[in-house]
């Protein structure tokens, strides 16, 4: 190298005597391939295909769904079924992508130690849930879960809600006014039939019913049951079917 | 006076405005945490007040020697130290949870012992505070020997050691109690990031501020990866942890991103906390420390910078191979594979880079265990991103992702690289720092090693064939055309699997406790009585000159 005169034009040895340079076009090089993969994700329309069923999380869905983060389950078990024969026979058809757009943050998962539950909803009962989650292997011998007894026992104490759903409103998940002006109540009526607020003209197909088996008391096992219940129930997947192979469609006429 | 009057109000302001967010939290989690800042800044009122040099103190307990002016080398002391207290820490954890997945009854019960709340303590633990001291220290150490020059701002740069302490410690404590973002490797919650990005802009202050001091005219390579790694690692930090507390007084928050956006974004975060964390920084400490030990030049000027600029350039796209098959889009997903495929190259660049710096001094291998440490790490790194592109090829990542393959080539990357050159540096560094004439001892150098190696490749083993006996139980069909296993039936089957990588682990940090012993004789001036590494042959009857024959 050294015996070589240096050429006219680029010589390395100006980026490595500059630290300004250095670090300027080391940035600038990292950029690029952020800026061309995930930019476009934010701005080409077909990201996210419309489907039809897709709300907010009800304040108590949501409340399970921070637990649920809380406990690191993620660490565990996926939610996210891929197109694939022995996934769709195990867990329900693939996930869509609208299925997660309100989820602040995506949880996908990386890991299957448990199985998936991206559709989990409605496949076991709310007793077998409690069971399971207070001594997994009372119901599942094999099972290496840990137990989390402590939620069954430990009243659901969220704060203030309303904070919880304005924050959700300000990153894009459209609450309405009177979404965030009830949560509290919503919360609570959530898992208290007797309640009869109108929770499920606001969130369709929201499940309304005591879901611990502790009908005095509202839970941290209230929330997890019913967000668990509600995974994978909100889209009408076979009603999406056709529009997912065009083709096919079009050879169908 | 005045100066001291100003620090002191300082302090206790900011220890008052803890106290006060204390009392206001919304949550428990949130108010233990303003108490642990209180209690971090009435520490340093204590220390302002009473003026004591809590330098010379340390000095005292960690046997330092004084600061000789050459070069500013307390912060690496500090850092040397917690880098192998976070390590014990940190793997210990691994272990434990290893050890849980073979026996769900060391979950224990309680809410704070789980697999769920132990594992972002493992993964945080070793990657960010075993890892995360490790680059500070040798960066810190490098950067002044390369350059010529002492840190500049000082004060600034122990503010960066006990900072990044502090990030550590709310991290840590945040995860058992159950705070974190639920976003893997980036758990720490909104404060704690905001926390960690104050931290991280002083670090490149101090790093750059002494690059510009520097009386050498170029800028050596291993900062060239030294400074990626800082402007990049902010970069991400910053991007993937946009998110809007619920509260100003609580610990919780919700991501900017959701679904789909949001799971490229914390993947494109993900993947580079291994490409610029794990790889970037700890090439800069190949690329200081390897030649220094061997005492040989780097091999290849120009491959260093073909494959700095290639592996910065090409690293950022390698994201989406974490999410084939998922709902993200396909052309996304391709990107992904392509770019980390052609990843391969510069990584091996580097390796061929690092191994034949070596030339002309491979008999050091059976001679010098901290070169033999160093050559399995560059081993290790060659082939942990041999494996990486190919899982990262579509059809190989549709059996492997989501099993324990995975965790085996996060661990054989982890283990066999990061750790490795680290024990490396920590070994070449302690004699040097500490002014000792040698390490305690060798031959404990070399039991570490082969423990360590051993280790590896139980756990790396166990987790290739748990990986893939996970992947084709899942997908197996019988001849009635039924699905033959229940999903409980491959965590069944795993058990024998979790024993012998736990029993890897455990040998794993076997290795590492023998070398904190090591250390710590070093550091109070003691050298092992013991057999040297090699006897020097010597064959006296052939030590001579040859008798002349006469001819018949």
């Amino acid at each position: 190298m050294a015996t070589k005169p240096a050429k006219k034009g680029f010589s390395h040895k100006k980026i490595e005597r500059n630290v300004t340079l250095l670090g300027a076009l080391a940035l600038l090089t990292v950029t690029i391939g952020g800026i061309v993969e995930i930019a476009p994700l934010f701005w080409i329309d077909n990201t996210v295909e419309k489907v039809e069923g897709m709300r907010p999380y009800t304040p108590l869905e949501l409340a399970g769904r921070n637990i649920y983060m809380r406990e690191g389950c993620y660490t565990c078990h996926s939610q996210m079924i891929r197109p694939f024969r022995d996934e769709v026979e195990r867990y329900g058809h693939y996930s869509l992508a609208a299925e997660s757009m309100y989820d602040h943050p995506f949880q996908w998962g990386s890991k299957r130690t448990g199985p998936d539950l991206a559709r989990v909803g409605g496949r076991y009962s709310d007793e077998w849930h409690k069971a399971h989650l207070i001594d997994p292997r009372s119901v599942v011998p094999e099972s290496i879960m840990p137990p989390y007894a402590f939620l069954a026992e430990r009243d659901l104490q969220t704060g203030d809600m309303a904070n919880d759903l304005t924050a959700l409103y300000r990153v894009g998940v459209p609450y309405t006014k009177a979404d965030i002006a009830n949560a509290n109540e919503d919360l609570a009526a959530q898992a208290d039939p007797a309640a009869g607020l109108d929770l499920q003209k606001r969130y369709p197909k929201a499940q309304v019913r005591d879901f611990d088996g502790d009908p005095d008391r509202l839970t941290e096992m209230d929330a997890l049951i019913a967000y668990l219940q509600m995974l994978g129930t909100l889209v009408d997947v076979d009603k999406a079917a056709p529009q997912e192979r065009p083709s096919e469609t079009e050879a169908a006429r | 006076m005045d100066g001291l009057v100003t620090r002191a109000g300082g302090w206790l302001g900011l220890t008052l405005l803890a106290f006060v967010m204390a009392a206001l939290a919304v949550d428990a989690p949130f108010a233990v945490h303003m108490i642990i800042v209180a209690l971090a800044c009435l520490a340093m009122l204590w220390a302002t007040v009473t003026r004591a040099d809590y330098g010379a103190l340390a000095r005292g307990i960690l046997k330092m020697p004084a600061d000789q002016g050459v070069y500013d080398d307390d912060p690496i002391r500090w850092g040397v130290i917690a880098t192998l207290f976070w390590g014990v820490a940190g793997m210990a954890a691994g272990l434990f949870i290893a050890l849980q997945l073979a026996f769900p009854a060391l979950n224990l019960g309680l809410e704070y012992t789980t697999f769920g709340r132990l594992r972002p303590l493992h993964t945080s633990a070793v990657i960010f505070a075993f890892g995360g001291n490790a680059l500070i220290a040798t960066s810190f150490y490098v950067v002044q020997r390369t350059c010529r020059a002492r840190l500049a701002f000082p004060k600034l740069a122990r503010f960066v050691f006990w900072g990044y302490q502090l990030f550590i410690v709310l991290a840590a404590t945040g995860y058992l109690m159950g705070v974190t973002a639920a976003k893997e490797y980036a758990e720490p919650e909104w404060y704690v990031d905001l926390w960690l990005t104050i931290v991280w802009v002083a670090y490149l202050v101090v790093f750059v501020g002494t690059i510009v001091r520097r009386r050498e005219p170029h800028i050596y390579v291993a900062n060239w990866f030294y400074l990626s790694f800082i402007v990049t690692i902010a970069m991400l930090h910053i991007v993937n942890n946009l998110s809007m507390p619920a509260s100003i007084f609580g610990s919780k928050s919700y991501a900017a991103f959701a679904g789909v956006q949001d799971a490229l974004t914390q993947w494109w975060y993900g993947h580079n906390a291994v490409g610029f964390f794990l790889t970037a920084g700890f090439l800069a400490m190949m690329y200081y420390f390897v030649p220094k030990q061997a005492e040989r030049p780097v091999y290849s000027y120009r491959l260093s910078i073909i494959h700095f600029w290639s592996l910065i350039f090409l690293y950022i796209w390698a994201g989406p191979h974490h999410l084939h098959y998922t709902a993200l889009p396909d052309w996304a997903q391709t990107l992904g594979m392509v770019f980390s495929v052609i990843l391969w190259m510069p990584s091996w660049g580097g390796m061929i880079n690092g191994l034949m710096t070596l030339n002309g001094a491979w008999d050091k291998i059976r001679t010098d265990p901290i070169i033999r440490m160093m050559v399995m790490a560059l081993a290790f790194y060659g082939m942990s991103t041999f494996e990486g592109p190919m899982m990262s090829i579509k059809w190989v990542n549709s059996m492997s992702h989501y099993t324990d393959w995975t965790i085996g080539h996060v661990h054989s990357g982890a283990l066999g690289w990061n750790g490795m050159i680290t024990f490396a540096a920590v070994y070449y560094l302690v004699p040097r720092l500490w002014g000792r004439e040698r390490l305690y001892s060798l031959r404990m150098v070399n039991w570490h090693f082969w423990l360590a190696t051993v280790g590896i490749v139980f756990y790396a083993a166990s987790m290739w064939v748990a990986g893939i006996m996970q992947g084709l139980m899942w997908r197996e069909y019988g001849a009635d055309g039924y699905l033959v296993y229940s999903f409980v039936e491959s965590v069944a089957a795993m058990h024998p699997m979790y024993l012998i990588r736990a029993a890897g682990g455990a040998m794993y940090l076997a290795g590492f406790l023998i070398m904190v012993v090591n250390v710590w004789a070093t550091l109070g001036g003691r050298v092992r009585a013991e057999k040297p590494m090699t006897e020097t042959p010597y064959n006296a009857a052939a030590d001579r000159p040859l008798a002349p024959v006469p001819a018949e």
